[in-house]
Formats: structure tokens, C-alpha cells, sequence
């Protein structure tokens, strides 16, 4: 029995690590060298600073790495940065358009804004709201998910569930030309077939009318992909009770793809509730209150922010901000509305 | 109810490829009859053109007869939906409505048919689990998602599923082959209690489940790939792993399979 216990011999699978400080390390020295540099010259302004900052802690920590952890752990830690940096990079738009936005448009968040309307008001006066604004898009938008929606459900299941041959390949071909359609072009068809040639006249039905054709191969392409992802297990599993082919889609298909076809549906929405240039074109915008999307000219909030920024006066220009403001809102609130619908859904189904 | 089955000459295509060439057999009436053979002989095919789900797959199609009693399911004006009616299914993997829970599931086939009535539901919902041997482990959570039990629990709801509707013959295409033993051990024990009632096909992998399960056994096999599966030998289960006639089946069912 030997009485020496000697140190297990270090194990073959452990490799040579960077200790934990040292990111934090390498960030404190690349802040350093990038603030002498700003002293210096050339990282004279907030940008530079942040870019030599950046720089600096790449090269230094890939380097550092390669020395000590070798290649492979050193490209595990740039390509780990550099995921991160485009994450910042892709979210900074996004947070400083939000931050602006509140920030410009809490100065007209009052009741009035959403009580009364542009009627009688100049563009030099003060007051006034987006009332009408607020009702014409909520009606336009409502009327184009009601026809594209179900439209556009039904194209899906149609090249889901029966689709084959050469019919189903060129309606998925016009689906996806449909989604490359310039916003303008459509609202260029619905004034040219429907007021022009029509002869009716302007309107938020006309503009409801070009917003659901925007909308129709946004609901068509994400509704189809959710019901592709239903298994075909869950299809034969239901033709084997005895269950006939519509009802299959109807009663198993559908549901099971529900919260997505949710999801494809609000994506939809927020699309269309922003578009300016058709609903510009046939709904001709008013300053008045008119709840009648069927007859006479209806505003909309996108109509609305466009016009109101067009005029060289700050009262107009921060109703601008809080219309652009509300019209986020409004996106943001149904967003939730159908996060909460499908959440509700799932919690039923207990997953 | 349960009635027997007479296949005439069935050959299976998918497309132009035959799957299944000339099967000719019988399924007796109450009893179980299991088709075993390599992957890719065509066993599942054709179990699956027993109630008309091969046609399912775009392209597939069938020549010759299979006869329920009297009548050809794939004669002239058979509505396939009604033959599935009478002739339920069971997949190789648990296939549970995730939409649905426990109840739900193993109704499902008569609410989608119809069936409205709450305590008929209730009822039959019950009847089936007992009959599913999975009354007792699932009757304080009928109202949870079918997909949040065990691999072994789903395929017995999925039975109880099948035979909610009452059919008169059970289909069963690799019922166990995503259990575990012991899950298989009550699924097979499930087997020998509905072989009373109903005439049930099963097709399975596994030789000694087939011994253990089986009246009579089917030897399903290739010549090669690209070859139409063939249905090479038909008897009793006995005979077959015991003293088969074809030298393929002994070699199959031995082990000198090559």
C-alpha cells in the first residue's frame, strides 16, 4: 500500500483556457488605447470611438485566444462578437426609431388628438386631431383582413391540401409576384379599374379594397407554411376514423396551424396599416370626421402623418409625430391582441 | 362484427414503380393475423390498401380485389371514407391530436362524424379507454392535452381512438416499434383482449411479437431492390417459426437472412 498520493496526472481532453477576465480585460485596454486615440485624433467622435473601441477588442481577443486556446476557440470567440455586434447593430434602428417617435410624439398625446378632427383647422393653427384619421384606418384595415383573410386562407389550404400540377405552380407563382407589388401599383389598379373604370368614387372601401390586395399574398404565404408544417401523420390519423377530407382540414389541419396562421395574419396588418401611396390614391383624404368607409372621402393615419409633415409649421409637424406615434401603436396593440388570442389558444391545448 | 377479409391478387404502385405485386390471402374473422418480413417488402402497403389509405400517398393505386365479407372496397362507387369507417387504423408512430385532449382524442372520430350528445360521448369515451387498458391511468386527466402523455399512453389513446368508432377490423402498422418493452408489453396484452372482438392485421418488425401475438403470420419479402414486394408464405403462426415451407421464410425467421 503506497502512502504517497500522488496528483492525478492532468487529463488529455483539458486544453489551455483564457482566464475569465479576460474580455472584460481586453475591453477596459481597447477602451484605453481608443480614448488616447481620441486625444490623439483619430477616433475624434462618438462614432470613432465606439468603431476603434470595437476593433480593437476583436483583434485583441482573437489574437489573445489564437495564442493561448488556439484556432479554433479563436474563431469561436469572433464569430460569437460579431453575432452579437450585428444583433446591437439591428436593434439600435429599431429602439431610436421607437425612442424618437415617443419622444416627438408625446408633445400632441393628448385627449383631443383622439376626439376631434382637421376640420377647420389651418396649418398654422394649433390643436386639432386625428380622429378621422384613426377611424379610417381602423375601418380600411378592418375591411381589407375581412376579404383577404379568408381569401387568402382558402388559396393556401388550396395549394396545401389539393394543389398539384400546373395550376397550383403558376397561383403560387402569382402569389409570389403578388408579394414584390410596389404598394402604389395597387392603389394605381383599384383607382383605375374601380373609380376610374367603375366609375365609383373615392373612398376608404376603394382604399380597403388596394390594401387587401397587399395583403392577400402575405396571408397566402404564411398560412401556407404553418399548414405545411402540420404533420401528415395528423391528416391520415383523422382519414382513418372515417373522417372525410374537409373536415380534416376544417376540424385537425387548421387548428393545429392556428397560432401561426395568427401570426401571418397580424404580420399582414402591420404591412398594411403603414401604406400611404394607395390609400393617397382612391381614398383622397379629408379633414373631417367620416365614419362611412363606403361614400366620400376617409383620411387614415398614414394619410394623415404624410400630410401633416408636409407643412412648414411645428404644430402640424408634432401632429405628424404623435399620428406616426399612434399609428405604432395601434400595430403594436393588435400585435398583442393576437399574441394574447394565441397564447389563450395554446394554454387551452395546455402546451 | 367482426368480419374477414379476402385479398385477390392485390398489387400496390406508387406512380409507375409497383410497390406489391399479385397478394393473395385471407384475415380470419376474431383473430390476429401479423405480416412480417424486411424493410421495404411492402407489409405496411399493403395493410395500408386494407382501408384504402394507400391512395392517400399523391400518385398510388392499387389493381385486384380486396373483399370485406362480400363486398370489393375498391369496387365501383365505394366511398373510401366509409370504408375507413369500418376499418380502423393504428400508426406506427403515436399520433395524437395536439389540438385535442385525452377526451377529445379518443372521441374525436365520432364528434367529427356528428355525434353531438354529451353523455354519449362521456360514455363511449370510457368504454374505449377501458377497452385501451388506459382507463386508470388517464381518468383524473381526460381534460388534459393528449400530447402530454407517454410515448406508450399516446398509442393506447390513439387505439382507444380507433376503436371509439367501433370498426369491424383494427389495423395496426408497427404499433410498438416507438415503445419501449414495457409499453409494447401492455400494448400486446391489449392485443389478446381485443382479438375477441375484432379481426385485427398487424404488421411488425419484431418475430418473437409476432409468435407471441399472432394466430397466423404473413412472410412478406424482395427478391431485390427495385423489385415488387411478394407475399412468399401464409400460416399458421406455429408453422411458420417452426417448420415453414419456403427455405426464404426459414432463413427469415432464423436469422440466415442475407
Amino acid at each position: 500500500m503506497s502512502t504517497a498520493t500522488a496528483l492525478p496526472p492532468p487529463s488529455t481532453l483539458v486544453g489551455r483556457k483564457l482566464p475569465r477576465w479576460t474580455p472584460a480585460a481586453l475591453v477596459a485596454g481597447a477602451l484605453a488605447i481608443a480614448g488616447v486615440l481620441a486625444v490623439l485624433g483619430p477616433a475624434d467622435s462618438i462614432e470613432g470611438f465606439v468603431l476603434w473601441t470595437g476593433s480593437l477588442f476583436l483583434i485583441g481577443q482573437t489574437v489573445a485566444s489564437f495564442a493561448v486556446e488556439g484556432g479554433r476557440h479563436a474563431r469561436d470567440r469572433l464569430v460569437t462578437s460579431l453575432i452579437y455586434t450585428s444583433f446591437v447593430i439591428t436593434v439600435i434602428p429599431l429602439v431610436s426609431v421607437l425612442i424618437l417617435t415617443i419622444k416627438n410624439g408625446m408633445a400632441r398625446f393628448d385627449s383631443s388628438f383622439f376626439s376631434s378632427s382637421l376640420r377647420n383647422i389651418a396649418a398654422t393653427n394649433a390643436g386639432g386631431g386625428a380622429y378621422h384619421a384613426l377611424v379610417g384606418t381602423i375601418e380600411q384595415v378592418l375591411i381589407a383582413t375581412a376579404f383577404a383573410v379568408p381569401v387568402g386562407i382558402f388559396v393556401a389550404i388550396y395549394l396545401v391540401e389539393f394543389g398539384t400540377g400546373r395550376f397550383a405552380r403558376t397561383v403560387s407563382t402569382f402569389v409570389d409576384v403578388m408579394t414584390g407589388l410596389p404598394s402604389i401599383v395597387a392603389g394605381l389598379f383599384i383607382l383605375s379599374f374601380w373609380i376610374l373604370a367603375l366609375g365609383q368614387g373615392y373612398s376608404g372601401f376603394a382604399g380597403a379594397l388596394a390594401l387587401a390586395i397587399l395583403m392577400l399574398p402575405i396571408v397566402v404565404r404564411s398560412t401556407e407554411e404553418m399548414l405545411r408544417l402540420v404533420p401528415d401523420a395528423l391528416r391520415e390519423a383523422s382519414y382513418a376514423l372515417g373522417v372525410p377530407r374537409w373536415k380534416t382540414i376544417v376540424r385537425i389541419v387548421i387548428p393545429t396551424a392556428l397560432p401561426g396562421i395568427v401570426t401571418g395574419v397580424m404580420l399582414g396588418v402591420a404591412r398594411v396599416a403603414g401604406e400611404t401611396a394607395p390609400v393617397l390614391l382612391v381614398t383622397f383624404g379629408t379633414n373631417s370626421i367620416n365614419t362611412d368607409p363606403f361614400s366620400g372621402p376617409q383620411s387614415s393615419l398614414p394619410l394623415f402623418v404624410y400630410q401633416q409633415a408636409g407643412l412648414p409649421n411645428q404644430v402640424a409637424i408634432d401632429r405628424a409625430w404623435t399620428g406616426a406615434l399612434t399609428l405604432i401603436l395601434f400595430v403594436m396593440l393588435l400585435n398583442l391582441a393576437a399574441r394574447l388570442v394565441t397564447y389563450f389558444w395554446r394554454a387551452r391545448m395546455g402546451r | 362484427m367482426a368480419k374477414r377479409i379476402e385479398i385477390e391478387s392485390l398489387s400496390c404502385f406508387y406512380g409507375n414503380f409497383k410497390a406489391v405485386e399479385d397478394v393473395t390471402l385471407s384475415v380470419e374473422p376474431k383473430s390476429v393475423t401479423a405480416f412480417i418480413g424486411p424493410s421495404g417488402c411492402g407489409k405496411s402497403t399493403v395493410l395500408r390498401a386494407l382501408n384504402r389509405m394507400h391512395e392517400v400517398t399523391p400518385g398510388a393505386h392499387v389493381t385486384g380485389r380486396v373483399l370485406l365479407d362480400q363486398d370489393d372496397i375498391y369496387g365501383p362507387g365505394v366511398d373510401p371514407v366509409q370504408v375507413r369507417r369500418t376499418i380502423g387504423m393504428v400508426f406506427q408512430r403515436p399520433n395524437p391530436f395536439p389540438t385535442m385532449s385525452v377526451l377529445d382524442n379518443v372521441v374525436a372520430g365520432l364528434r367529427l362524424n356528428g355525434m353531438k350528445k354529451k353523455s354519449t360521448l362521456a360514455e363511449v369515451a370510457e368504454r374505449s379507454l377501458r377497452g385501451a387498458g388506459l382507463w386508470d391511468e388517464v381518468k383524473d386527466r381526460l381534460h388534459r392535452p393528449g400530447a402530454g402523455l407517454s410515448g406508450g399512453q399516446q398509442q393506447r389513446v390513439c387505439i382507444a381512438r380507433a376503436i371509439a368508432v367501433q370498426p369491424q377490423v383494427l389495423l395496426m402498422d408497427e404499433p410498438c416499434s416507438a415503445l419501449d418493452p414495457i409499453s409494447t408489453l401492455a400494448i400486446e396484452d391489449l392485443i389478446a383482449q381485443l382479438r375477441d372482438q375484432y379481426t385485427i392485421v398487424i404488421v411488425t418488425h419484431n418475430m418473437q411479437q409476432a409468435s407471441r401475438v399472432s394466430e397466423r403470420t404473413g412472410f412478406f419479402n424482395i427478391s431485390g431492390v427495385g423489385q415488387p414486394g411478394k407475399l412468399i408464405e401464409m400460416d399458421s403462426t406455429h408453422k411458420i417459426f417452426s417448420n415453414p415451407t419456403e427455405k426464404r421464410t426459414e432463413d427469415y425467421v432464423t436469422g440466415r437472412f442475407g
